[in-house]
């Protein structure tokens, strides 16, 4: 279990980023370390001003899967943020916004959500991610 | 032999993997061979509870389930 399991974040949906979090959350419940990269739409997602906000489903949800995750969300499940949020207070959990992404959406540290631990470039995520896997979302 | 619960856990209505996540994060706090009580209705709860003791050396003492509650006694390592 020691070598950590590594989450590329490309996508900015809530479904995606909900399945992400379980995945996170999950692996550190194991005490598996995780190494969450943010890049693009995903990374604008954990605005600090947005990250409560709804930032809608991956197309194939269509209408029937709105309903679906509404009334999943309307049963209690946690919130994407608030499953990191849990997932980080068990420790090994680092989430790092892309530098160019950052550059991209013309962002600075101070714009997002304390969930991200710092920013950093794709080379030191590799150097991070070790012989872990990869995994793209 | 009675087992002596420590710490109970309602982790009834979460979904996945909120049930695990808040063991994890209650069994921390409790001393070496401390038992915790956990009830949960997630349908998966029953495989990732297995799961997670056989990973993580905290020991799955029992297992019940009553009504689509399941109910798991663990004791820490």
């Amino acid at each position: 279990m020691d070598e950590p399991l590594n989450l590329v974040l490309f996508s900015g949906t809530d479904d995606k980023l909900q399945a992400a979090a379980v995945l996170t959350a999950g692996a550190a419940a194991l005490g598996k370390p995780v190494n969450v990269f943010l890049q693009y739409w995903a990374l604008d997602a954990f605005r600090a001003d947005r990250i409560l906000g709804d930032h809608g489903l991956a197309p194939e949800a269509g209408a029937e899967g709105r309903a679906a995750v509404d009334d999943l969300r309307a049963a209690g499940q946690a919130s994407w943020a608030e499953t990191l949020r849990q997932a980080k207070e068990l420790g090994g959990v680092d989430i790092e916004a892309c530098s160019l992404s950052m550059d991209l959406l013309h962002l600075t540290p101070a714009d997002l959500d304390p969930l991200v631990d710092g920013v950093e470039g794709v080379t030191a995520f590799y150097l991070n991610a070790g012989e872990g896997q990869v995994i793209f979302i | 032999m009675t087992l002596q619960i420590t710490q109970m856990l309602d982790a009834r209505g979460l979904s996945c993997p909120m049930p695990i996540v808040k063991t994890a994060q209650a069994i921390k706090t409790m001393p070496s061979g401390g038992l915790i009580e956990v009830l949960a209705t997630d349908p998966g709860s029953v495989k990732d509870f297995a799961a997670w003791s056989r990973t993580t050396g905290n020991e799955l003492v029992e297992q019940t389930t009553d009504d689509g509650v399941f109910r798991f006694v663990l004791r820490r390592k």
